[in-house]
């Protein structure tokens, strides 16, 4: 399987005005094979949004791509002209924005903000692009394709809205969809459609698709892979099913213990203490030798203080930076 | 339409409420045009207390101001003691001066101060907004007053353009066309004035209007989407950007009759400038205060412009407008 | 530097009642046409009840009427009808006047601290601006108390002079629960009040909610739509639906067999992976 997307060893640093400058990702690696759903976890702070911005190059001037490289369908995204960029945004990776509500222009009409995007790549004129924006939208929205269309956002529910953005992602045909928390601000019910969505769009189109989020609920059931991210570091990567279910880097097992599990039936686990991640998250702003979990990890040791952990493979598709296993 | 309606109405009283207080005010001033008179020893104080008499001024107030609310209902807001003839046609042939210069005045600068303030807010920070910046500011510490005895000092020296009035000598018997050309000549230098004068500031208003919109997650997330810079900064963000100016937009237009008075005085362009300069200093009361009705209606007018204008471009508007 | 002697009710045998709010409800006036007004019933009769010291979980869908109930609760909202007893009194019938001396008892946590805190204060401004506006203690006494409390949310002294804008999210919802303990409040309502958190941040202010709760014999409200963190917090859940509780019972009883509609809903849409909660501790 030839990988859709590379990302070797990616540095990405925001320098604010006093000079302070915060490395949001430090040395990120992974790819994305074709149809394939890649999950990133991280925190905030984790720099899984800089991740999402720097793939599509719309980092906010402050932030700087220090190193590494970015392929996609074998293009060196990092050194595309901004022509091509524009060219290669919305129409071979687009990107659904974290929330709906403040995503789409307030004052345009829902088919008109689908309209832009296939104005900005596809030769068509008036008719044809309308019609194509029927399509979409009906795609989308089966029962009221037209009441939506000529909505204003407003008018519109979360779940509706963050359909639009789907449609706006998928009107040009691209090949990956990068989404960035998609469901962090929607119902659980509302979040569970949108995520059914994702699956039949990933069978219907054959899409690839990155979904960064904080909440490794979101990832069961839907992504194949999933990254972990720590300190703008690939801490683990592997199939869903063994990191979501044995997690073996100490982050990740400090991570997902965090969370309540719903299915717990003894009456002396509910209202008990959570584990928790003890100490503050990372420092970025000063690049440390060594892991950068070791402060709060629970099994550290003497080497973790001095040098960099390496990808580990534990099988063949699953790797774990840290000094616990063998290399 | 209900909306609008509300909105109607509360201008009129508005309008009744200045009304009322102008005059109040104006009759509270000290001095009128007849005591003027009285200071001149060839006007017999008979012939004073009878013109009070004839003009009412010795009547109670409530009674003036309902005779005279009952004269602007028939378009003659009251009479002029200095002119001897109603006001209201002698506001408006000065009125229609004023607009002529100062709707161009408006329109071309907000022609101007759009593209300038994009091109400001596109570019933030960086050299042509910098520039843009520091002109804008020179340009707001000029004050008025220097800057149109200035371009009429230059008007006098390279006499490429007349200095004053509206039309030449033997206007009347020039062809429609070259009567047109002469007031365009005439309207020039007053023309530029203002727009020097407004624009700085409107060109601020647009930068920081389209600043903060250029920052607004849906811009990103059209960008995104990989929607070309222009088509972002002149469909996507000056739309977002329109309520503020719209706004500022209806203010400007408020101002249309008062906003140039000084220049019109020092050019002598035969508006309500010099004509109001004179009332008030002569206290030709209803002169006066027909002149404040003028610029208040066109305060409301602007306004109520301003809210349809919004209602138009922004659904959020909308419809909290049809849910009331 | 809290008296404890709250906890003294829960000595008896009988069980005590903080809250009881009956057959509430609350319309907004939604009419269009002219004339007859349309009523939306944000609340539809709600009742319930939350005993000293326990924590209710109000869960639902954004939209069921949670956060209107909360409002009226803290009597920052008017219920059309019905009765909101607590500790003894219907404050619901209360005048504005009289509403005023029972407010501090009921403090709201909200699910963004960085708008609902004063970005030009610092930390113990916030902290000690409700005392400074019931006209509690002196100034030195305030300034020492407020400290106090900071400490006793997990943030050190030496952040005290730090303003919101400084600290994480974590730490300023801490900040947040801080300012809402300031006056010694018996009910705390926490209005989604983790759900903007990571989780590893969420599981440290969920055990500072308990561990206040243990110490403090505080009783909570808590309003969520994670129905594990639900679960996992609260001695009884309530699930809302368009304006109704259509479930009310024990949290146990309710992850076992869920009854209404609604809430099965909600459970099925709670996202969860197995197994990860009964990992050992290191390898």
């Amino acid at each position: 399987m030839t990988p859709l997307l590379q990302v070797q060893d990616l540095h990405v640093a925001y320098r604010s005005r006093t000079g302070e400058v915060c490395h949001a990702l430090a040395g990120l690696s992974f790819d994305l094979g074709p149809s394939e759903i890649l999950g990133v976890l991280g925190e905030s702070g984790s720099g899984k949004s800089t991740l999402a911005a720097s793939l599509l190059r719309l980092l906010p001037p402050s932030g700087i791509i220090t190193g590494g490289r970015i392929l996609f369908e074998g293009q060196d995204v990092l050194h595309a002209r901004p022509r091509e960029m524009e060219k290669l945004r919305g129409r071979r990776i687009s990107l659904i924005f974290q929330e709906p509500s403040v995503a789409l222009h307030p004052a345009m009409r829902v088919r008109d903000q689908v309209e832009e995007v296939l104005r900005a790549h596809e030769p068509l004129d008036f008719a044809a692009r309308r019609n194509r924006t029927r399509q979409v939208l009906a795609s989308l929205f089966p029962a009221d394709a037209d009441r939506i269309a000529n909505s204003y956002p407003h008018q519109l529910s979360g779940g509706q809205r963050q359909r639009v953005l789907v449609a706006q992602a998928i009107a040009c045909g691209p090949s990956v969809v990068l989404a960035d928390e998609p469901t962090a601000s929607l119902d659980p019910t509302t979040q569970q459609e949108i995520l059914t969505l994702f699956r039949t769009l990933r069978q219907a189109l054959g899409l690839s698709m990155v979904l960064i989020t904080h909440n490794p609920g979101l990832l069961a059931g839907l992504a194949d892979r999933v990254l972990v991210l720590y300190a703008g570091r690939a801490v683990e990567v592997g199939p869903a099913e063994s990191v979501l279910a044995s997690p073996q880097h100490p982050y990740t097992r400090a991570l997902l213990r965090c969370v309540p599990p719903l299915d717990q039936k003894s009456q002396a686990s509910r209202k008990a203490m959570l584990p928790v991640i003890s100490g503050e998250s990372p420092n970025l702003s000063v690049l440390v030798r060594g892991c950068p979990f070791e402060p709060r990890c629970p099994e550290k040791m003497e080497v973790c203080k001095s040098c960099d952990p390496a990808a580990v493979p534990l099988s063949e598709a699953h790797t774990v930076s840290c000094f616990k296993f063998p290399g | 339409m209900r909306y609008l309606l509300r909105r109607m109405l509360h201008a009129v009283f508005l309008l009744f409420g200045v009304s009322i207080l102008t005059f109040l005010f104006s009759t509270l001033a000290p001095g009128n045009y007849f005591d003027e008179m009285r200071l001149n020893p060839q006007i017999a104080p008979e012939t004073v207390a009878s013109l009070r008499a004839q003009y009412q001024l010795d009547r109670p107030l409530p009674v003036r101001y309902a005779r005279w609310v009952n004269s602007v209902a028939h378009g003659q807001m009251g009479f002029s003691f200095a002119y001897n003839s109603p006001v209201g046609p002698l506001l408006w042939v000065r009125a229609r001066n004023t607009l002529l210069l100062t709707l161009t005045a408006t329109l071309l600068a907000w022609a101007l101060a759009l593209p300038l303030g994009i091109w400001s807010a596109a570019s933030l920070g960086r050299l042509p907004d910098r520039a843009l910046s520091w002109t804008t500011a020179t340009l707001l510490v000029i004050p008025d007053l220097v800057l149109a005895l200035g371009l009429l000092i230059m008007a006098v020296r390279s006499g490429w353009f007349p200095t004053g009035g509206m039309v030449s000598v033997g206007f009347e018997s020039l062809s429609p066309l070259n009567k047109l050309r002469d007031i365009a000549i005439h309207m020039t230098l007053p023309v530029v004035a203002l727009v020097i004068s407004a624009l700085p500031m409107l060109v601020r208003h647009v930068r920081a209007a389209l600043a903060e919109v250029l920052d607004a997650p849906f811009l990103r997330a059209a960008a995104g989407h990989g929607i070309p810079r222009r088509r972002l900064l002149h469909r996507y963000a000056l739309r977002a950007a329109a309520n503020p100016l719209i706004s500022l937009l209806g203010f400007s237009l408020g101002t249309l009759v008062s906003g140039s008075l000084l220049v019109e005085v020092v050019m002598s362009w035969p508006g309500l400038g010099p004509l109001l300069l004179e009332a008030i200093l002569a206290r030709d009361l209803y002169v006066v205060i027909g002149g404040v009705l003028l610029s208040t209606i066109f305060l409301v007018g602007g306004n109520f412009l301003a809210d349809l204008l919004l209602l138009w471009a922004d659904p959020r508007i909308r419809t909290e407008a049809g849910a009331e | 530097m809290f008296q404890v002697s709250r906890l003294a009710i829960l000595g008896g045998d009988g069980v005590q009642l903080l809250l009881n709010v009956e057959n509430l409800v609350k319309r907004y006036a939604a009419g269009k046409s002219f004339g007859s007004r349309e009523f939306l019933a944000a609340l539809d009769g709600v009742s319930l009840s939350i005993q000293i010291a326990t924590t209710l979980a109000l869960v639902g869908e954004s939209g069921s009427g949670k956060s209107t109930l909360a409002l009226c609760v803290a009597c920052l909202e008017r219920p059309t009808s019905g009765s909101i007893w607590f500790d003894g009194r219907d404050v619901a019938a209360l005048s504005e006047k009289q509403q005023r001396a029972v407010r501090p008892q009921i403090q709201l946590v909200f699910q963004d601290p960085s708008s609902s805190l004063n970005s030009r204060l610092t930390a113990l401004e916030i902290v000690a601006e409700p005392l400074i506006i019931q006209r509690r203690f002196d100034k030195q006494a305030r300034s020492k108390r407020a400290c106090a409390l900071l400490e006793r949310v997990g943030i050190s002294a030496k952040k005290a002079g730090s303003r919101p804008d400084e600290f994480s999210g974590g730490q300023r919802q801490r900040l947040a629960i801080a300012r809402a303990l300031a006056l010694e409040p018996k009910l705390l309502i926490l209005d989604e009040a983790l759900s903007a958190l990571d989780c590893s941040v969420q599981a440290q202010i969920a055990n500072l909610l308990l561990e206040l709760q243990f110490s403090l014999g505080l009783t909570y409200l808590f309003i969520t739509h994670d129905f594990a963190m639900a679960a996992h917090l609260a001695d009884e859940i309530a699930v809302m639906d368009h304006g109704r509780i259509v479930e009310l019972g024990a949290a146990e009883k309710l992850l076992r067999s869920p009854e209404h509609e609604a809430t099965r809903c909600l459970l099925a849409a709670t996202p969860r992976f197995r197994g990860t909660a009964n990992l050992p501790e290191g390898l």
